[in-house]
C-alpha cells in the first residue's frame, strides 16, 4: 500500500470495506428508524381501537392473500385532497396492533384505510361478488369464491396468539373462542367483517 | 419524545454532518504530494489512475447541500425535540381521537404554530366556506332548480353516492333507484336529507320459519297481483289471507309506509326484483338495506346541497 493513498487501504481489504460501508448505511436507519420503535407515538393505540375479532382477523388474512394490498392503499395522508374523498388522515395509533401494517404503496382502486361502515354488508356482498354490478366502470376483479368457500378456523386461535406474542391484548378467551367464531363462516362474511372496521377505531371512539 | 432519543437524534445527525464536511475537506486537499494531472503510483491490470482533483462544480454542488442540511435542520423539525425555527409541521401525528384531532388544531392555530393541512383546510373553508354556507340557507326545493348547486352537488353525488345508487342515480338491485320518484322514506326536502344526515335501515324480517313453502308461494303472488300483474287467482287469493301480517309494515292496501321504510308493493318497482322468485326470496330470508349515515363523513351544508341534487332528479 502507498503511504500516500490512504483510501488502498479499504480498497484491497473488502471486510474492512464491508464494515465501514454498514456504519455510513445504517446512519438514516438509526436516526430516522430505530427511534420510532420506543416513541409513545408509534407505540399508544388510538382510543376506540379494538384488536381484529378472529373473524375480522381471517379476513385480514385473505384481503392478503387476494393481494388486495397491490391495489388498495390503507393509508390516507394528511392532504385536503385525500381526506376530503377518504376522511381523517391516518395516525400510526391506528396501526400498532398491525402485524404487518397493509398501508401499500398503490392506489388502482381507492384508499381503503376508512372504509369501515362506508358501505352496507350488502353493497360490500355484491361489489365482491362481480364490482361491475354496482359500479359499471370498475376494473376490479370479481371474487366470487370467496362466497362458497368455509373457513374451518384450525389456525384461527394461533393467528390470534401470534398477534398477542406483539402485543396486541387478547384475553385467553378471545383465543379460546376463535375457532368456533369463524368455523362455518364464508370468506365473504370474513372479509367483510375486516373491511367493516378498517378505520374505525379512530372514528368510532367514544 | 424522550431527552435520550432525541440527544440520540441530534447528536448522530450532527456527527454524520460534521463528519461529511470533514471527508470533504479531506479530499479538497492533495495529501498524495504527487502533482495534480501526474500519475498515481498504483496499477491494476495495465490500468493506472491518474491523480486529478474532484471536480469543482461538484463539489460545490456537495458544500450546496451540506448548508441546505443545516438550514433545513434549523427551519423544520429535524433535530429531535427541536421544533424548528418556522414551528412548521405537516399534520397533527400525536392525536388519539377526532376530539383530540379538533382540540390539537384549535391550539397549534392559537399558538400561532404552522400545521400544513390545517393551514389547508382553512384557506379551503374560508375558499369554499361561504359558498356552501350560502347554498345551505336556501331550501332544497329551491336549490333544485339552481344550475350552479345542481352542478356541485352532482360532483358530491358522483363522489360519495354512486357507488351504491349508480352514476345515474338510478341504483341497482338492493339500492334504490332515486329518479323514479318512489321513495323508500319519503321524497319531502328533508326526508331525504334526513336518510342521508343519519342513514336509513329497512328490515324485512325473514318468514321462512313462519310460512311453509305453499304459503310463500300464495303471498308471493298476492303481492305480485297488487300490482296487476298477471297471477294465478287462487294463489292469489289464497296469499291475502296472510297478508295481514305483511299489513302492519306494507299497509292493508300494501302501498307502504315512508314511517318504516316499507316499500309500496302496488306500483310495480321493485327493489330487488320483479319475478316470483325473487320475491319468494325476500318472503324467505328477509332483506335488509343499509343506508350509511353521512353527517360525520360529509357534514350537513354538503348533505344540503347533495339532498337539493337527488330531491331534483324526480321533480322533472
Amino acid at each position: 500500500m502507498s503511504k500516500n493513498v490512504k483510501h488502498e487501504f479499504v480498497e484491497k481489504r473488502v471486510g474492512w470495506l464491508a464494515v465501514l460501508m454498514t456504519i455510513a448505511i445504517s446512519i438514516g436507519g438509526l436516526v430516522e428508524i430505530t427511534p420510532l420503535l420506543f416513541q409513545k407515538q408509534t407505540n399508544e393505540p388510538v382510543l376506540g381501537l379494538q384488536p381484529y375479532t378472529a373473524l375480522e382477523m381471517e379476513g385480514r388474512d385473505i384481503y392478503i392473500r387476494e393481494g388486495c394490498n397491490n391495489c388498495h392503499s390503507q393509508m390516507i395522508r394528511p392532504f385536503r385532497a385525500e381526506t376530503e374523498r377518504y376522511g381523517h388522515y391516518s395516525l400510526a395509533g391506528e396501526h400498532v396492533w398491525e402485524h404487518p401494517h397493509l398501508w401499500g404503496s398503490k392506489r388502482t382502486g381507492p384508499d381503503l384505510a376508512r372504509v369501515g361502515g362506508r358501505y352496507s354488508d350488502e353493497w360490500h356482498y355484491v361489489h365482491l361478488m362481480n364490482p361491475r354490478d354496482v359500479v359499471p366502470e370498475s376494473n376490479m376483479p370479481a371474487f366470487p369464491w370467496l362466497a362458497e368457500n368455509t373457513l374451518d378456523g384450525e389456525l384461527t386461535a394461533k393467528k390470534l396468539e401470534t398477534f398477542r406474542s406483539f402485543g396486541v391484548p387478547y384475553t385467553d378467551e378471545d383465543i379460546a373462542g376463535a375457532k368456533a367464531a369463524v368455523e362455518g363462516k364464508t370468506e365473504m362474511e370474513a372479509l367483510i367483517a375486516y373491511l367493516q372496521v378498517l378505520g374505525t377505531g379512530l372514528t368510532q371512539a367514544k | 419524545m424522550s431527552s435520550f432519543w432525541s440527544a440520540w437524534i441530534i447528536v448522530l445527525t450532527l456527527a454524520f454532518l460534521v463528519g461529511i464536511i470533514w471527508l470533504l475537506r479531506w479530499n479538497m486537499s492533495n495529501y498524495t504530494h504527487i502533482k495534480e494531472g501526474e500519475l498515481m503510483d498504483h496499477e491494476f491490470d495495465g490500468i493506472v489512475e491518474i491523480n486529478n482533483p474532484l471536480p469543482r462544480w461538484w463539489m460545490i454542488l456537495f458544500w450546496i447541500t451540506i448548508v441546505w442540511g443545516f438550514v433545513y435542520l434549523a427551519l423544520y423539525p429535524g433535530l429531535g425535540n427541536f421544533a424548528g425555527l418556522l414551528g412548521w409541521t405537516s399534520s397533527n401525528q400525536e392525536v388519539l381521537s377526532l376530539e383530540e384531532s379538533r382540540a390539537a388544531t384549535k391550539a397549534n392555530r392559537e399558538a400561532g404554530l404552522i400545521v400544513q393541512y390545517d393551514r389547508e383546510v382553512d384557506y379551503a373553508d374560508e375558499t369554499y366556506g361561504p359558498i356552501f354556507a350560502a347554498l345551505s340557507a336556501r331550501p332544497i326545493e329551491e336549490l333544485a332548480q339552481d344550475e350552479e348547486a345542481t352542478e356541485i352537488g352532482q360532483r358530491l353525488f358522483l363522489q360519495n353516492c354512486a357507488q351504491c345508487h349508480g352514476s345515474n342515480a338510478m341504483g341497482g338491485k338492493g339500492f334504490p333507484n332515486l329518479t323514479d320518484d318512489d321513495w323508500l322514506y319519503g321524497g319531502s326536502p328533508d326526508a331525504i336529507k334526513h336518510s342521508l344526515i343519519a342513514g336509513r335501515r329497512g328490515a324485512m324480517p325473514a318468514y321462512a320459519g313462519q310460512f311453509s313453502d305453499k304459503q310463500i308461494t300464495e303471498l308471493a303472488n298476492y303481492v305480485l297481483s297488487l300490482s296487476g300483474r298477471k297471477v294465478d287467482p287462487e294463489l292469489a287469493a289464497a296469499g291475502k289471507a296472510n297478508f295481514v301480517i305483511c299489513s302492519a309494515c306494507h299497509g292493508q292496501d300494501g302501498k307502504g309506509n315512508y314511517a318504516l321504510g316499507a316499500p309500496n308493493l302496488t306500483d310495480n318497482i321493485w327493489l330487488y326484483g320483479n319475478s316470483q322468485e325473487t320475491i319468494e326470496e325476500t318472503l324467505r330470508h328477509g332483506r335488509n338495506g343499509v343506508m350509511p349515515a353521512w353527517k360525520d363523513i360529509l357534514g350537513e351544508d354538503k348533505i344540503h346541497v347533495i339532498s337539493a341534487y337527488v330531491y331534483g332528479l324526480s321533480q322533472d
